[in-house]
């Protein structure tokens, strides 16, 4: 099955054995295509010791850390190719990830998005909700993997609005107005769960504010860490968030992706679990040898897209911790393995004599 | 001022006393009244039996026993008048819990006032050592010694590090560069100075033919295992750089056994997660850097040998810890010469005699490299750390003519 092809079936209908059979060609070729393209990426193969001959397996296909795009300009088209660099400001510290892209894998990564999505709010273009803050996308200075994901998602959107002015409060009249427009129809809403949590779900537990989201599906991104910090569970973002504007707990979808693999993301199912497309799959392997981890067993969190073909992050070794729950048997009906995110690994503590004064409490 | 007596919190002494700290009497190095204070604190902690479960305490508890002491004293003896220079400021790393007890240790044996912060992770090893030294304060008449120490906890603050610097003569400061750079954003004195240990590379050289006649194999892997792996390979007189001497098949047969046995002797080293991704990063960094170098087949993440075809100037850039071995096999130490600069601190041996090497050293004139100790000796403090001589730094010599 060529990538083409892959297009023409829905977007979660590929059992294991089959995935196997369409999705590792297209990964190996594209092994093939960053050797012969990016000096860098053959240079690191080398270096592994691995070469594109000896791939059998999707497990065989080699992975770079996520990390090295922080450090690393990598990439397998001419510059003069080159239509837009991502980045992605990460956790630790100033280190940007750039992701460069051409117009054809920008093209299929907006395409790919799409057919995901729709798996799960429909093909219908619906009013858009961003909960957020217009100035995201417009204040250059502020603009981030927060402002890309936004942009990202407003193609889904029919009309849009942005629920947050810029002190991230909620525009009651400009919210109420749009509301009352598309009353009784399905809207979308799209935010970062953070800030959905602390300035929709915090802010109208507050005020006396509320909108009626009962038609209402959600996707919402960027991780639970901050909320986990408050011991504040996906249960309960889910209730309170039903309580406050009555949206039902199975529209909420959680997603998981990164700008190092844009496009191809993993979306919640009412059952609470991530879901591998046909465009993507996770490995989740051990720390102890990058073996592959059975199901039910955490491990660090291996990515692969079909998608990346400007610059090699085509198979990334993550740095979230996740546990693959089970392929093609999730009770939605979607086919895929589907897993569930543990939240960045932690450094253990360092031992040895060059330490970190400057930056601990 | 009363506001920081209040931040800071005191495992030994007060905060009067470190205010009268500049007016305290010098004292001539090695004197009597501190030797016979360590032998009481180092009986005290040897008969401690917490100390069995640290062997690090129990490492510092013997270098500060009678016979040590006196043994170090007979290597300062000279008519000449030595005297402590006055204050000194001790910053200890955060995690090498018992640094700071052998930083006192030698501010004291020169003579002089120490305030001593310790890391503000809460070790149980510093907490025997304070204990003890407050036992043998409560118990023994060591006025002297009461009125020139403090050992002080604090969080990272400016104020009181500025505070603690007025009154300086001499800071010591561990813990690398980072922490070296804002503990200098507090002034001192003009007259006074720092003693700084930043962060450092070391290697270790073997010589193949040794390593394959050697009896004792699995004494050598667990020395070299104490070297690297006790600390995660973060210390740094750690080695991170394996250099085999030798020709080419004598080399690979003693490869061959020596790091079988290393990985044998992992069985019950956990890797972290974290640490196998610095690993992978590092190794495209380092194919990225230089063409020809390659990782061998590895068992699993525990060991990374990564084999280099030549030695540059940049090596200990390349580093990552947890088992992340750069090797390189030649038959001519000069060689190395081309990587050494002046970062490298700890060159650890195996196989070669004192002589042999001390004839190496002197024709190579290395730009680093401060130590040169066997396998299994790296992580020995001596007075001499880092090409310091930490009794003479701290005190200073009265010339009577």
């Amino acid at each position: 099955m060529t990538l083409d092809e892959l297009f023409e079936v829905a977007p979660f209908s590929l059992p294991k054995a089959q995935k196997a059979a369409v999705f590792t060609a297209p990964l190996k070729a594209l092994t093939a295509h960053h050797v012969q393209h990016c000096e860098r990426y053959k240079q690191i193969l080398v270096a592994m010791g691995l070469k594109v001959e000896d791939i059998q397996t999707l497990e065989d296909i080699p992975f770079l850390p996520t990390r090295l795009f922080k450090s690393m300009e990598l990439r397998s088209v001419a510059s003069q190719d080159i239509v837009k660099t991502m980045t992605s400001s990460g956790t630790s510290g100033q280190a940007v990830s750039r992701i460069f892209l051409d117009r054809d894998t920008s093209a299929l990564q907006t395409k790919v998005l799409t057919r995901i999505v729709s798996d799960f709010v429909g093909k219908q273009r619906l009013p858009l909700v961003i909960l957020d803050t217009s100035e995201v996308v417009k204040n250059r200075q502020l603009f981030s993997a927060r402002g890309a994901g936004i942009l990202g998602f407003s193609m889904f959107g029919s009309k849009k609005l942005y629920a947050f002015n810029e002190h991230m409060e909620i525009d009651v009249e400009a919210m109420s107005v749009f509301l009352a427009e598309h009353a009784g129809k399905s809207i979308m809403l799209f935010g970062f769960t953070f800030m959905v949590w602390l300035h929709f779900v915090q802010a109208l537990e507050r005020s006396g504010f509320r909108p009626d989201l009962s038609e209402a599906i959600l996707i919402h991104g960027g991780g639970f860490k901050k909320l986990t910090d408050q011991a504040v569970s996906k249960a309960e973002f889910k209730a309170r968030l039903n309580k406050v504007c009555g949206i039902s707990p199975k529209n909420v979808h959680d997603y998981y992706g990164m700008v190092e693999q844009t496009g191809t993301i993993y979306v919640e199912c009412p059952q609470g679990n991530l879901h591998t497309s046909n465009f993507s799959d996770v490995i989740i392997r051990r720390a102890e040898d990058f073996s592959v981890a059975s199901i039910g067993e955490k491990g660090i969190i291996q990515v692969l897209s079909v998608l990346p073909r400007s610059y090699p992050g085509h198979s990334l070794l993550t740095e979230d911790e996740g546990v693959c729950l089970g392929e093609d048997d999730c009770l939605c009906g979607r086919f895929g393995k589907y897993f569930r995110i543990e939240g960045r690994l932690q450094r253990a503590e360092i031992r040895g004599c060059s330490d970190t004064y400057a930056s601990s409490v | 001022m009363q506001a920081l007596s209040s931040k800071i919190d005191f495992l030994i002494g007060q905060y009067t006393s470190l205010s009268k700290f500049g007016h305290t009497q010098p004292l001539e190095i090695f004197s009597e009244t501190v030797l016979s204070f360590w032998i009481k604190v180092s009986e005290r902690l040897l008969s401690d039996s917490q100390i069995k479960q640290y062997p690090d305490v129990a490492t510092f508890a013997f270098f500060c026993r009678k016979a040590n002491l006196f043994s170090l004293q007979r290597q300062y003896l000279d008519a000449s008048l030595r005297l402590g220079r006055g204050v000194i400021f001790h910053i200890a790393p955060s995690n090498v819990p018992v640094n700071f007890a052998y930083s006192m240790l030698a501010g004291m044996l020169s003579g002089n006032a120490n305030v001593v912060r310790v890391s503000s992770k809460d070790f149980v090893q510093v907490d025997i050592i304070c204990l003890a030294i407050q036992h043998v304060l409560d118990k023994y008449e060591f006025g002297l010694i009461r009125e020139r120490l403090c050992v002080v906890r604090y969080p990272r603050d400016l104020e009181i590090n500025q505070y603690l610097s007025s009154l300086a003569d001499v800071r010591v400061i561990w813990g690398g560069d980072t922490t070296i750079s804002e503990v200098r954003r507090a002034t001192m004195s003009a007259k006074a100075y720092d003693i700084c240990f930043a962060d450092r590379y070391s290697f270790a050289v073997f010589k193949a033919e040794a390593v394959l006649a050697h009896q004792d194999l699995k004494g050598l892997v667990r020395s070299f295992y104490n070297d690297t792996y006790l600390f995660d390979q973060n210390a740094c007189s750690a080695p991170r750089l394996v250099v085999w001497l030798g020709d080419a098949k004598t080399i690979e047969a003693a490869q061959q056994i020596f790091w079988t046995d290393v990985q044998a002797q992992l069985l019950n080293y956990e890797i972290d997660a974290v640490a196998t991704i610095d690993k992978l990063n590092m190794l495209c960094m380092h194919a990225d850097d230089y063409a020809g170098v390659h990782l061998r087949p590895r068992k699993d993440n525990k060991l990374w040998r990564i084999m280099l075809n030549r030695l540059s100037s940049d090596l200990d850039e390349h580093r990552s810890a947890a088992g992340y071995f750069l090797e390189y096999a030649t038959h001519d130490f000069g060689e190395l010469s081309v990587a050494v600069n002046r970062k490298y601190q700890t060159l650890a041996y195996f196989g070669f005699e004192n002589v042999e090497l001390d004839g190496l050293m002197r024709k190579a004139r290395f730009l680093g490299i401060d130590r040169v100790v066997p396998i299994g000796q790296t992580t020995n403090f001596s007075l001499i750390w880092d090409g310091h001589d930490l009794i003479r730094g701290l005190s200073r010599q009265c010339t009577i003519i």
